[in-house]
Formats: C-alpha cells, sequence, structure tokens
C-alpha cells in the first residue's frame, strides 16, 4: 500500500511536467519568463493557467524566443524579483549566451529543464545532450530519476541557488519522466513556501536607495577575479546543495545527496549513470545480487558542481567501473560524465578501478534492463581479468558498420 | 521483471484515447492503493494512425524507465488495428489480450495465432454507443481490463472514476453516469468465448 512520507503529504499521480508546474505554483515566483518547446511545453502551459486562473500572482511574460525568455528572466532577477523558466533542447541552445550571463552576473534564476535531443536531426525525445552542452555555463545542474525527485529537486533548487548565488537547472529526461505518470508526493502550500523562504537578494537593480550597476566591462583588471568568484561560488555551492538537501529531510522526510549510491559499498562492479535510466538500473542490480553479483550503482544527482571528491572516495573499492552518458562529446575521446568520474579518480589517487565508457539513449533511443545486464556482464569480466577495458566510447543498442 | 508488476499496453488509434485511457486506469488503480505508471508512445500526431500507451501496476514502488515490451495485458480499442500492427507481439503463453470486438474470442484467437484462453472479448464501442452515446470505447474498456487482471477492486476503479469525472464534467452530469455505466457493463460482459 502506498503512503506518503511526509505527515502532511498528499499522494497524486502525475507526469514528470505536471509536478514541476505544480512546484512553480507553490513557489510562486515574481516572474516566469517562458517560451513554449516540445516536452517541456506543458510545465509554462500548466503554469501560465494557473496565473490566468488567479491561483498565483505571478507576473508572466510570454516572449518571442528562448533568448528572450532567459534575457527577461535574468532581468527580473538582477530587479529583485525571484524569476523562473523552463525550457528544453533548442531552446537551451538559443538561451546559451544568455544563461553565461544569469551566471556570471550571479542571478539565482531556477529552471525546469525537460532534457531532449539537439538538431539535427531532429528529434524530440529524450536524452542530456542539452543539458550537457551547458554544464560549464555557471549553472547548477540537479538531475532527476524521477517525478518525485523533479517535484523536490525544482523546491530545493530555489534556497540552492539563492544562497549560492548562482541560477539553477533542475532536469527531468525528456518522455520518459516529462510525460510518464506516476505516483508523486506533494507537499501543502503553505509548508513548500516555508521551506523556501522570502527572497531577500543582498543587492538588486530596483533599490533606489543603494543604486549599484551590474554586468560593467570589465579588461585586464577586474574580469579574472569575478569569474574565479564565479568559480569558487560553484565549488562553494556543494556544501550548500548539501546544507539545503539536510534541511529538506528534516522537514518533508525525503534524503537526498549530491549523488545517490545504490548498494554501492560493498560492490565489486558499478555503474555511474545520471536521470532515469539509474531507476532501470538499480531493477538489474536486485537481479544480480539475487545471483549473488556484487553490483551496485551510483547515480549523479548534483552534475553542477560535480562532488569530484566524494564519488572518487566512494569508488575507491570498485575493481570495474561503467560510466554510462546519455550524451556524446564529438571530442574525439569520452563523453562528459565519464570524462569527470576518470579525472576525478585520478586526481584523487584512485587507479586501481578500470573504468570504461558507454554512450546510450541519444534521441531517446531505448534503454532496458538487458542493456544494462550486458554492461555489468562485460565488467565482470574486466574485474576478474578475463577480458580487458576498453579505452575509447562504447556504444548501446546502436547500428554500427 | 518482478513476478508481482503487472504490464499493459494499449492498442488504438490517434485520436480515440489510448493515451487517455491509460492515464485513467493508472490514476484508477493508484486509487486502490498501488504504485502506477502510464505513458505513451510519442511519435508524429496523426489522427487514426496506430498509436500504444502502456501502464505498470505493483506494491512495490516503480523504478524501470523502460518501454513495455513482454506485457502481461494487452487491450485492443480498435479491432482493425489486429490487420496491420503485430499487436501479439511480446506476450507470452500467459498473456492475455483483450479486444474491442463483436467477434468471438475464438474468432479472434484464430486470427491473432494465439491460444482461446489468452483471448477476452467485449463490444466497447457497442456499450459506449448505448451508455455515452458516442461510439468512444476506451472508457469501457477500462472495466474489460479490471475484470480480466483480477485482483483489482472494481469499485475503487468506479470511485475514483467519478471523482476524476466530476471534476471534469461538473455541468454535464449525463456523461459521469454514462461513462461509469459503460465501466461496469464492460466489467460485466467481457467474456473468454
Amino acid at each position: 500500500m502506498i503512503k506518503p512520507v511526509y505527515s502532511k503529504g498528499k499522494l497524486a499521480a502525475k507526469t514528470g511536467n505536471e509536478v514541476m508546474a505544480e512546484a512553480m505554483r507553490q513557489i510562486e515566483p515574481d516572474v516566469v519568463a517562458a517560451y513554449p518547446i516540445t516536452p517541456a511545453t506543458e510545465i509554462v502551459q500548466i503554469f501560465s493557467q494557473f496565473v490566468a486562473d488567479g491561483k498565483v500572482k505571478t507576473e508572466f511574460v510570454a516572449v518571442e524566443s528562448e533568448h528572450s525568455a532567459m534575457s527577461a528572466t535574468l532581468a527580473a532577477s538582477a530587479a529583485g524579483a525571484r524569476a523562473m523558466t523552463g525550457t528544453s533542447s533548442q531552446g537551451l541552445c538559443l538561451m546559451w549566451e544568455m544563461l553565461n550571463i544569469a551566471a556570471g552576473l550571479r542571478l539565482p534564476v531556477v529552471m525546469a529543464e525537460v532534457n531532449r535531443a539537439i538538431s539535427a536531426p531532429l528529434n524530440i525525445h529524450g536524452d542530456q545532450s542539452d543539458a550537457m552542452g551547458a554544464r560549464d555555463t555557471g549553472w547548477i545542474q540537479i538531475y532527476s530519476e524521477n517525478s518525485q525527485e523533479a517535484y523536490d529537486n525544482m523546491i530545493q533548487a530555489v534556497k540552492i541557488a539563492e544562497k549560492a548565488k548562482l541560477p539553477a537547472m533542475v532536469t527531468t529526461d525528456g518522455f520518459i519522466i516529462s510525460h510518464c505518470m506516476e505516483v508523486v508526493e506533494t507537499y501543502p502550500d503553505e509548508d513548500v513556501k516555508k521551506f523556501i523562504g522570502e527572497y531577500k537578494p543582498e543587492r538588486y537593480l530596483l533599490d533606489t536607495k543603494r543604486p549599484f550597476t551590474m554586468g560593467s566591462i570589465e579588461l585586464q583588471d577586474y574580469y579574472f577575479e569575478h569569474r574565479w568568484q564565479l568559480a569558487q561560488a560553484m565549488r562553494d555551492a556543494k556544501k550548500i546543495a548539501v546544507d539545503v538537501a539536510a534541511d529538506f529531510a528534516k522537514t518533508f522526510g525525503r534524503q537526498y545527496d549530491l549523488y545517490e549510491k545504490y548498494k554501492l559499498d560493498d560492490a565489486e562492479i558499478a555503474i555511474v549513470v545520471i536521470g532515469s535510466t539509474a531507476g532501470t538500473a538499480k531493477v538489474v542490480v536486485d537481479e544480480l545480487r539475487e545471483k549473488g553479483v556484487k553490483a551496485g550503482l551510483l547515480k549523479v544527482r548534483v552534475f553542477r558542481p560535480f562532488p569530484a571528491q566524494d564519488i572518487a572516495k566512494d569508488l575507491a573499492k570498485v575493481k570495474a567501473l561503467a560510466v554510462l552518458d546519455r550524451a556524446d562529446s564529438c571530442s574525439g575521446t569520452f563523453a562528459p560524465l565519464y570524462s569527470d568520474i576518470a579525472s576525478a579518480l585520478f586526481a584523487n589517487g584512485i587507479t586501481s578501478a578500470k573504468v570504461v565508457n558507454y554512450v546510450y539513449g541519444l534521441g531517446g533511443r531505448e534503454i532496458a534492463p538487458n542493456h544494462i545486464a550486458e554492461v555489468y556482464d562485460t565488467l565482470g569480466k574486466i574485474a576478474a581479468g578475463t577480458q580487458k577495458p576498453s579505452t575509447d566510447v562504447n556504444y548501446i543498442n546502436v547500428r554500427i558498420k | 521483471m518482478s513476478a508481482k508488476m503487472i504490464e499493459v499496453r494499449w492498442h488504438g488509434r490517434g485520436g480515440q484515447g489510448a493515451k487517455t485511457a491509460a492515464l485513467l486506469f493508472a490514476q484508477a488503480v493508484m486509487a486502490t492503493g498501488k504504485y502506477i505508471q502510464a505513458f505513451p508512445e510519442y511519435g508524429p500526431e496523426r489522427m487514426g494512425a496506430p498509436v500504444q500507451s502502456f501502464n505498470r501496476i505493483s506494491d512495490n514502488p516503480i523504478t524501470i524507465h523502460s518501454g513495455v515490451t513482454n506485457p502481461n495485458y494487452v487491450v485492443i480499442l480498435d479491432p482493425t488495428l489486429m490487420e496491420t500492427v503485430n499487436v501479439a507481439e511480446g506476450i507470452s503463453k500467459e498473456g492475455k489480450v483483450i479486444v474491442n470486438t463483436s467477434f468471438s474470442a475464438e474468432e479472434i484467437a484464430k486470427q491473432l495465432g494465439i491460444d482461446k484462453s489468452q483471448v477476452f472479448v467485449v463490444n466497447a464501442g457497442q456499450i459506449a454507443t448505448e451508455t455515452i452515446g458516442k461510439n468512444i470505447p476506451n472508457t469501457p474498456m477500462l472495466g474489460a481490463l479490471v475484470k480480466v487482471i483480477g485482483d483489482l477492486d472494481i469499485n475503487g476503479v468506479l470511485e475514483d472514476t467519478k471523482n476524476k469525472l466530476s471534476v471534469k464534467f461538473a455541468k454535464k452530469p449525463e456523461v459521469i453516469e454514462g461513462n461509469l455505466t459503460s465501466i461496469k457493463r464492460a466489467y460485466d460482459e467481457v467474456k473468454n468465448s
């Protein structure tokens, strides 16, 4: 029998998009500016209905492009408002210039981002290429395995962003989560509002008593210091995200960390993955554990800032490790998550694990338990020394000539 | 999949409500205390084109997020799909197919090339026409599916559907009654003969 975790929680069947819109309704930002794009359209569509029905006091700005959406959102944030938006794929690509500006201006904009493949070829389905392309823009990135996490992450993101003075995006896998109806527990409006608190910016443009300039030109004299501060803010955001998760657990009862360890502590072989595939992989881990195979999983939740040191420590005892990327880097070498995991291990002196990279699921290509089981099977052979680890990217479920 | 998980595949045509049926079914089953998933297969959205949607039901939290390839139950809203789509794909010998048709289970079994014990039929189109006033088979098929699955609570399902429809059709109470009667009738009339 399903039961809420929080004493005042309410269970409902909702899709990822519905629940992200619900979180936005409860957060009730001062300003939302957005432009529709599949598969994220519903989030702001549902939210705009809340605005039209008078359920929120938010100023909704229907803009003419995602570039404008991000411009308007960050401008509202600079003016002193709590501001949010939502997008996906090409929309995020079009925002790219303004993503960097939101981060550079240290504005705590929060965005619901539905992970979708990027063109060309045109494809509307789920992969993480869009957000991975924005991984170094100075945005906090929190990925969600399911609808519950999407809801919880949205609420936490507001607090994390405002404490860190950094913009934050919360993502779900396009269609797989955004359009999948699942059981989600939501919390009462007043409890969510109390958790995130009132937004009190330290400085803002409409503060006429303390006027200041944002976004001025800085050449060789100051630019570097401010970019260092941005990078340092991202490093400091790790502790903030951990603290907010602790507050969240204390309030609502759900435990989150920068990453989730699933049967990892005594694992000899393990997979590192982001997003909805972690849930599918857990089923495979359970099946392998029943057979006595010491399989484990590490799911990265907060990808930016990247918890390199902690992850390295937790992977130190694993003999063979596969990093599964739902984005390719077209770098001529490894995909994004692998690169971060491999450098985290190396920098922390962990060289015992054999680490291989797989790219999967581009454009919504199916990733099923049998595909993941094959990866664990290969890891078993690598751990036993009967198979040499591949030194290049491997691909799952793709036709290669 | 774990032994306790039930997987369902719906076959319909664009506009026929296969997606809505899966969503309604999931909500209704959740109301009886189970974990659920409902998701459609997304492609180009064209009226009349073959479409599929899916459900998972379990007593335990459902973490799997891959497609449904070996459903325990297949629901066919439009019998003409059996001519062009391999609706029995991936079902095991224990799998059940529920078809909206006026033909007998025996005739459908022959057409699909599966055992008669696996086939259930109900004339959902006719039930919908008589109860709702329109040939929309997705709502009565909910009742048929609940019956064939067996261990679901039809009263819980009816209660939840009533609540959902009461919100949606607050100004058209006759629609609510018609839909509920259609579910109950299909529940009673679905048969393996």
